[in-house]
């Protein structure tokens, strides 16, 4: 894989880019059991197929994103915002964008 | 050519021959041989696959080959077969840059690696196959201060487990290599070095087919081109796996293969604390002899050292994302080229000849993961990261001894697969990675 699509700065070489892993979900630390907290940092699925990872563009717009990519190949079928911004993004637009400027006014 | 055209060989591989024991090699037959031109006897055989076995490897590199060893040497199980699904070595044990070494961090690491490094010593007559061991001496050198004082400490550690290794300055580094700039004028001037006088480099093929042909004469089966396609699991226990060219009933499986170890252990329903990760090496045209020792460097994430034959061979770190491809990269070439240039910069002018990758299954602490699962019978020697092809004889020895006994040997009993649920981990970083 040469190229990866950033969904802010489009298809940048990939040394700009910094894996961070395997996308998951974070136990709640307040209900979850010993077992289930050091599965969720130590366990992989490690496919050899389609994975959904998050990566960090580390020399470009500094975000986070989540990338599908088929480890055999290194070929990427979609590349989106994480899920959480995503919901930020869609809060924005249903309260005419005042949500995520929380900056007391100040425009930027 | 010859070798591979005698009247025993069979076009697919499968055919069974007739079983012969083969002939210990020895000068007068190199010469008798020479001087006649004749065959030389298969180092090892084509079976047909029996409906059960004893005990099933999976994977056919130094540490199933190894395993299946000295089970039937040391522990009289010989029914046994060792599944491969492309050629025996094809995978790590063929793809490794062949250092062996036990200068780690851990006391546990230590030890276990050191029993690895005193069986390579005497394995060539032991196999009576000349694996071509040399111990030229290791060297891990240190650019900054927080490198220097790991050295110190990972030398006290290995004084005190009686292992010949002491933290030397630029002088000495200059004196065993004389090519290395050990200037002040560098980028990352080298400030010290951890010394490993037994450390060296061997003919890591030359292990595989050794333990091949050693495990073949003692009756064990080597099955290549065979695929595990299915692990058959019923009542918390295994019964057999399934292959490309048919089914084996068996009680014990043993998962002895690098890179595709989460795929196999998916098989069998365990699931692991692995990633995998490719990592690309490169070789040079030969030279002549002038590089004694070998050269590691954690800061310029490179290690070096020169064949036999006087091909340099260069690996790096694991490559920065999870893969199962192994193709090179561009990228990798040129951070390589300078930084060996940096360490040697009178290389400027050798050439590369090729360059591969092979895959490296990282645990989180870097330390393997070995013996028993929550499946009864289905035993792991998996998460070799970037330091499996030295542990391969130890491993075989120890793997083997927890499959005839049924107790884990104490030398393994750190690397348990529970030890990631008891948050009880074996932090091999600061020894077992090049800058990763």
């Amino acid at each position: 894989m040469i190229l990866l699509p950033c969904p802010y700065c489009g298809s940048r070489n990939v040394s700009e880019f910094r894996y961070v892993g395997e996308l998951s979900t974070r136990p709640d630390p307040n209900a979850t059991n010993a077992e289930e907290w050091r599965a969720f940092l130590y366990v992989r699925a490690n496919p050899a197929g389609w994975t959904t990872e998050t990566w960090f563009h580390r020399a470009g717009c500094r975000q986070h994103f989540v990338v599908e990519r088929h480890t055999v190949t290194n070929e990427v079928r979609t590349s989106r915002l994480p899920a959480a911004q995503l919901r930020d993004r869609e809060d924005e637009r249903a309260t005419g964008g005042n949500v995520a400027n929380d900056s007391g006014g100040a425009t930027y | 050519m010859r070798m591979f055209n005698n009247r025993n060989g069979s076009e697919n591989g499968h055919r069974a021959n007739g079983y012969r024991k083969p002939a210990r090699y020895s000068a007068l037959d190199l010469v008798r041989h020479g001087l006649s031109g004749s065959d030389w006897p298969r180092a090892w055989h084509a079976h047909d696959l029996r409906p059960s076995y004893d005990v099933v490897i999976v994977g056919g590199g130094v540490h199933g080959l190894a395993t299946a060893y000295y089970l039937a040497r040391e522990h009289g199980i010989t029914s046994v077969a060792v599944l491969d699904k492309g050629y025996i070595g094809s995978g790590g044990s063929g793809r490794n840059t062949a250092i062996i070494r036990s200068n780690y961090l851990t006391p546990e690491g230590v030890r276990f690696y050191d029993r690895s490094v005193k069986l390579y010593e005497t394995l060539s007559a032991d196999l009576n196959f000349n694996a071509m061991f040399a111990q030229r001496g290791h060297l891990t050198l240190a650019h900054n201060d927080s490198s220097l004082r790991t050295m110190h400490w990972r030398a006290e550690v290995n004084k005190l487990e009686g292992i010949d290794s002491e933290v030397i300055g630029p002088d000495e580094i200059k004196w065993l290599v004389p090519y290395m700039d050990t200037s002040e004028s560098v980028r990352y001037p080298i400030l010290g070095a951890l010394y490993h006088p037994p450390g060296g480099i061997i003919r890591h093929d030359a292990v595989v087919w050794g333990y091949a042909r050693g495990a073949d004469a003692l009756g064990v089966h080597i099955h290549q081109n065979t695929e595990v396609t299915g692990i058959d699991v019923a009542g918390g226990r295994v019964r057999g796996v399934k292959t490309s060219r048919g089914d084996i009933a068996t009680p014990i499986v043993v998962n002895c293969t690098a890179g595709w170890s989460t795929l196999i252990s998916d098989m069998a329903g365990v699931k692991m604390p692995i990633s995998t990760f490719p990592l690309q090496a490169a070789v040079t045209e030969p030279v002549r002899p002038f590089l004694d020792p070998v050269i590691v460097s954690g800061t310029l994430h490179v290690y070096v050292s020169q064949t036999d034959r006087g091909e340099l061979v260069f690996g790096a770190s694991v490559d920065p994302f999870t893969s199962y491809s192994m193709r090179g990269s561009l990228e990798f070439t040129e951070g390589l080229a300078g930084h060996v240039l940096e360490l040697m910069p009178s290389l400027a002018r050798m050439r590369v000849l090729r360059q591969w990758a092979g895959l490296c299954d990282m645990t989180p602490d870097f330390s393997p993961i070995m013996g028993t699962t929550p499946v009864a019978g289905f035993l792991i020697d998996v998460g070799w990261g970037t330091y499996g092809f030295k542990a391969g004889p130890v491993s075989g020895e120890t793997m083997a001894e927890l499959i005839a006994t049924g107790k884990t040997p104490e030398l393994i009993a750190p690397f348990g697969l529970d030890r990631f649920a008891k948050g009880d981990l074996m932090g091999e970083k600061g020894a077992a990675a090049v800058g990763h």
